[in-house]
């Protein structure tokens, strides 16, 4: 197990000109041993590249990645003492399910005791016990992406086991039965897990820490709930949650600042220099309101959706070059529902409320 | 356009594909095709489209019988799974050549207003291969909408994307049905892709049609557990109960105080959707203490997988909620949110409409 540190860019190119050129930004970032990590993102945004310079698959054109503190930027992968899963299953057709298992410490020349153990305990937490002396050639696709994800997970000493996709092969209803193993296995194991994704749901629930990257940037690390309540990036905000988070221009006045045509006091950290900046806030947390209640804006309904669960309401706030759609959820248990059409006074500006200025939260807007 | 399946029947050697049906689309609306894959959607909209011809059953549009009249002869448009662009002509082109077939005027302008409304007006003059995934199935939509026939069909268009971009096109796709100018037929596996389109739901199962009404009314009110199942995400928990005074009594001695109809059966199935269960208590819950066997975040929502007493069952909890594997959990449900399917799997009670659906 390792601690692995970054300190590097990749560019497409010799003598980058601009952040076009590159696949990776430059960025400095810490896996603590033990830890459990999701790079999230869309395609292209550079979350492969980034799993494959931890593994040494790509070299960075500058910079250096530190295993524990040693540079392994030169190594090769068997070098760097690291196990990869993929989304295909990656396995011996012609070997049993244990042999299969084995394999990986066989090839170090661990000692057959050992062996049996090992492959032993990993099979009975994919559960594999049963099918252990099967021949692997005649099972499911989603029993042999079990027995590649068993073969990364079987040696104890690698400094990291890194996952790409692993789930894409898995029927949707046997998803989150294997999502609980790999939870359970890193509880037990406590093994340095890389686990690149774009779907928000396998992060989240994977990772202790989710690093989500859009156009070669990693734009914030953070648990779930802290990309939830405390987006740091706007896009962090938009691509968690479904639908995204609300944004609206807001912009200073002498008494506090306006947003959707209403004026407000000033939140507390907004520094006045920052003439223009951006309101964020969760559909989930957008509340209906009185015309009284501190921090409502007057809308009218343009759609409401009803999702089954909960319902989805449009609204339009502001007008002229303040006007904006605001989505909020309401929850199954919504007393009242609005009509479309209908004036209503939504809540804003509140303790959910986060403020942007070029895309980056305002860290001192609300001070917990 | 008004178009009407009469008991429609499809086989293919001894396999039937599609069991006896009648369809009557609501014109001018959407309707959605929803079932698991092989449920029969893709069959169904071939024979819709004139691409199959069907075993049995006729095909009446606006009242003609156009069974059989080959897909080229009926003005019909299709948008598939796969992106299907002409590789070799500009996105200009590809979405102007339903027009030029048809000899139209005033191509230029009309192949800009699409672009517009699907937001690739800065691509017109690039090749479909030099754009992403989003971008072309946006090209295949805008050419298929360019056709302005009066039947449209998108076959799972959106699957292939990932899910922001999903979410973003089926926005646009919803605000250009609502224009009314066809009857769009849409097929998804996604209970919420369903719900987030409205419009009217035909759901598909093992080749039969189960259900077909107003999106959210089959959501509430699913004729089975057969419908109840195709059409909850997650799955709806199924507790297996019996009859008792009052109520329905679980397996696990736990009583819902329910009304049930006269004719119900001796032994019943209890339908809990996730959402109605909670962890914070009201008034009138029974409560369903357990284990967390995982909590799944999609980020608006946590999911929770518990064994209870009951089995295994799935809450869907609003926000992020951060649980710990084995921890234990107590869940609440209130017996007026349960639905009761009797022996046969037919709905009993489904629970009644909130303050909020009075409207």
């Amino acid at each position: 197990m390792a601690r692995i540190d970054l300190d590097l860019a990749h560019a497409y190119r010799p003598k980058p000109k601009g952040d076009d050129d590159y696949a990776l930004l430059p960025l400095k970032m810490t896996f603590d041993d033990g830890g459990a990590y999701a790079l999230l993102g869309p395609s292209g945004c550079g979350k492969t590249t980034l799993l494959n310079i931890v593994s040494g698959l790509v070299t960075p054109s500058t910079g250096r990645v530190r295993f524990d503190g040693v540079d392994v930027t030169a190594q090769s992968p068997q070098q760097r003492n690291i196990a990869q899963v993929f989304q295909f299953p990656v396995i011996y057709d012609t070997m049993t399910v244990a042999e299969n298992l084995a394999f990986p410490l066989r090839n170090r020349g661990v000692a057959a005791d050992k062996i049996k153990q090992r492959v032993g305990k990993v099979a009975e937490m994919l559960e594999l016990s049963a099918q252990l002396d099967a021949r692997a050639a005649g099972l499911a696709a989603d029993a042999k992406q079990k027995i590649s994800l068993g073969r990364g997970l079987v040696r104890e000493d690698v400094c990291a086991v890194l996952f790409d996709e692993p789930l894409t092969v898995i029927d949707p209803h046997l998803k989150w039965q294997l999502r609980r193993k790999l939870k359970q296995i890193h509880h037990e194991l406590k093994l340095t897990l890389i686990y690149v994704t774009h779907d928000q749901i396998e992060a989240l629930t994977f990772a202790d820490q989710v690093v989500v990257m859009t156009r070669g940037r990693a734009v914030q690390i953070g648990s779930a709930s802290e990309l939830f309540e405390r987006p740091s990036h706007t896009f962090v905000g938009h691509f968690i949650g479904s639908p995204g988070m609300n944004f609206l221009p807001a912009r200073r006045n002498a008494a506090g600042f306006e947003v959707a045509g209403c004026r407000f006091a000033a939140p507390p950290g907004v520094s006045r220099e920052i003439e223009a900046f951006t309101l964020g806030i969760r559909p989930e947390y957008v509340a209906l309101a009185g015309p009284d209640v501190a921090g409502a804006v007057p809308a009218t309904v343009q759609q409401v959706q009803d999702i089954g669960t909960y319902w989805l309401v449009s609204a339009r706030v502001g007008a002229g070059s303040t006007q904006s759609l605001v989505r909020l959820r309401l929850g199954g248990g919504a007393q009242t529902v609005p009509r479309v059409g209908e004036a209503v006074w939504l809540g804003l500006i509140g303790a959910h409320t986060c403020y942007y200025a070029d895309e980056h939260l305002i860290e001192e807007a609300t001070p917990r | 356009m008004q178009l009407s399946l009469e008991h429609i029947e499809q086989r293919q050697g001894v396999e039937t594909h599609l069991y006896p049906l009648n369809l009557k689309l609501v014109p001018r609306a959407v309707t959605i095709l929803l079932g698991a894959t092989q449920a029969g959607k893709t069959t169904l909209m071939r024979v819709m489209a004139g691409l199959d011809k069907p075993s049995k059953g006729r095909v009446l549009a606006d009242g003609q019988d156009v069974t059989g009249m080959p897909v080229r002869e009926r003005n019909v448009a299709m948008v598939y799974q796969q992106f299907i662009n002409y590789p070799s002509m500009s996105v200009a082109d590809n979405i102007a050549s339903p027009l030029k077939l048809r000899g139209e005027k005033e191509i230029a302008t009309r192949v800009r207003e699409l672009a517009a409304k699907l937001h690739i007006e800065p691509f017109l003059n690039r090749l479909p291969a030099e754009l992403s995934g989003g971008q072309q199935q946006r090209v295949a939509l805008a050419r298929a909408l360019a056709k302005r026939a009066p039947l449209m069909l998108l076959d799972e268009p959106l699957v292939n994307l990932d899910y922001k971009l999903r979410e973003e096109l089926r926005d646009e796709l919803a605000a250009l049905f609502a224009s009314g100018e066809s009857t769009v037929v849409y097929a998804t596996t996604e209970p919420t892709e369903a719900l987030l389109l409205g419009g009217h739901t035909a759901v598909l199962d093992a080749g039969e049609l189960l259900q077909y009404g107003p999106t959210p009314e089959v959501f509430h009110r699913p004729r089975s557990i057969r419908v109840a199942r195709a059409f909850s995400d997650p799955p709806m928990n199924l507790l297996a109960g019996s009859a008792a005074s009052g109520g329905v009594m679980l397996t696990s001695g736990l009583h819902l105080a329910l009304v049930l109809p006269s004719r119900a059966s001796a032994t019943l199935t209890t339908g809990v959707r996730a959402s109605a269960l909670r962890v914070h208590a009201r008034d009138g819950d029974v409560a369903l203490p357990g284990k967390v066997e995982l909590a799944e975040i999609s980020g608006s929502d946590t999911f929770v997988h518990a064994s209870t007493a009951l089995g295994e069952v799935v809450a869907q909890l609003s926000g992020v909620h951060t649980l710990n594997l084995g921890q234990p959990i107590v869940l609440y449900l209130n017996p007026a949110h349960a639905y009761v399917f009797d022996d046969e799997g037919e709905l009993l009670v489904a629970p009644g409409p909130d303050l909020a659906r009075k409207h």
